[in-house]
């Protein structure tokens, strides 16, 4: 979700290493690389880390920028890197361990819940315990489909953009999409069932 | 004898479709379905209400102020002039 208000920044003058035009990118960026951050990893000081970690290795590496993927499909790439680093640098006894990788080839996109909870108070969206549950859904999806999900469906990347940024195939990226959002309707629909009973 | 999508053929099928990714064809006879299944009918709208949800609560959120003086402090751009 980049604002698309702002003008387009120049290459050759952040390969040049201008600070005005280096600055441009760092406030550009730094809000969807925070958000990429803070999804893939639910606390606040591990993307904050992480924000720093991605710009400091794109102002060292920008001049070897070849322009094979857009700039950004390129700073989320490092973002998401960053943030795998750190999940696999957890504690064991904090980290969830998962056989599910989400990428079975034998997994089926089950459909346990069939409710219809769109009819709720818009109000109910926006609450911060649905932002708490949110939150949760997403951490229990496996790393390869949250960081999909993140990409395509909160930061607004496209299919192709997802593929590049991921290194993964189009297929591939259709494939995990499709699971995530299906795990992810699948959760919420348990939680905004229980509240459509209240009304 | 007029052919149906079965229900667990158009699961699979219903995340390309809400992206508006598949054939004209195969979308029609979506189309079709989703007019007579209820259940796929909720189901797309609620995976639809899902995407949207998760959207827009992330289009309100912004690196804090503070986390984004440390980063500047932190970069020391300057640094970089060539």
């Amino acid at each position: 979700m980049i604002n698309e208000e702002s003008e387009p920044l120049n290459l050759k003058k952040l390969q040049s290493g201008d600070p005005e035009e280096l600055t441009r990118m760092v406030q550009q960026y730094s809000d969807p690389i925070y958000r990429v951050a803070l999804r893939m990893l639910n606390n606040q000081a591990e993307a904050e880390d992480v924000l720093q970690e991605t710009f400091i290795k794109a102002l060292r590496s920008v001049e070897n920028f070849e322009g094979r993927s857009n700039l950004s499909t390129w700073l989320y790439r490092i973002a998401v890197n960053e943030s795998l680093m750190v999940i696999r640098k957890r504690k064991p006894e904090v980290s969830i361990i998962h056989n599910d990788t989400g990428d079975e080839d034998n997994e089926g996109v089950f459909v346990s819940q069939v409710l219809d909870w769109c009819c709720l108070p818009e109000s109910e969206f926006l609450s911060n315990e649905t932002r708490s549950i949110l939150n949760d859904a997403i951490q229990k999806l496996p790393e390869n489909l949250r960081t999909v999900f993140i990409l395509r469906d909160i930061e607004g990347l496209s299919i192709s953009e997802t593929a590049q940024a991921l290194e993964l195939t189009e297929t591939n990226v259709k494939t995990r999409l499709m699971r995530a959002r299906m795990r992810l309707r699948d959760e919420l629909s348990v939680y905004f069932g229980e509240r459509l009973s209240e009304y | 004898m007029e052919k149906h999508l079965p229900c667990k053929e158009f699961v699979d099928t219903i995340s390309s479709y809400v992206d508006g990714d598949l054939s004209e064809e195969l979308c029609a006879e979506l189309d079709k379905h989703l007019s007579e299944c209820d259940n796929c009918r909720i189901v797309v709208n609620t995976l639809k209400k899902t995407i949207d949800i998760y959207h827009q609560q992330a289009e309100k959120e912004k690196a804090p102020e503070d986390v984004k003086d440390r980063l500047f402090y932190r970069l020391n751009i300057e640094q970089f002039r060539k």
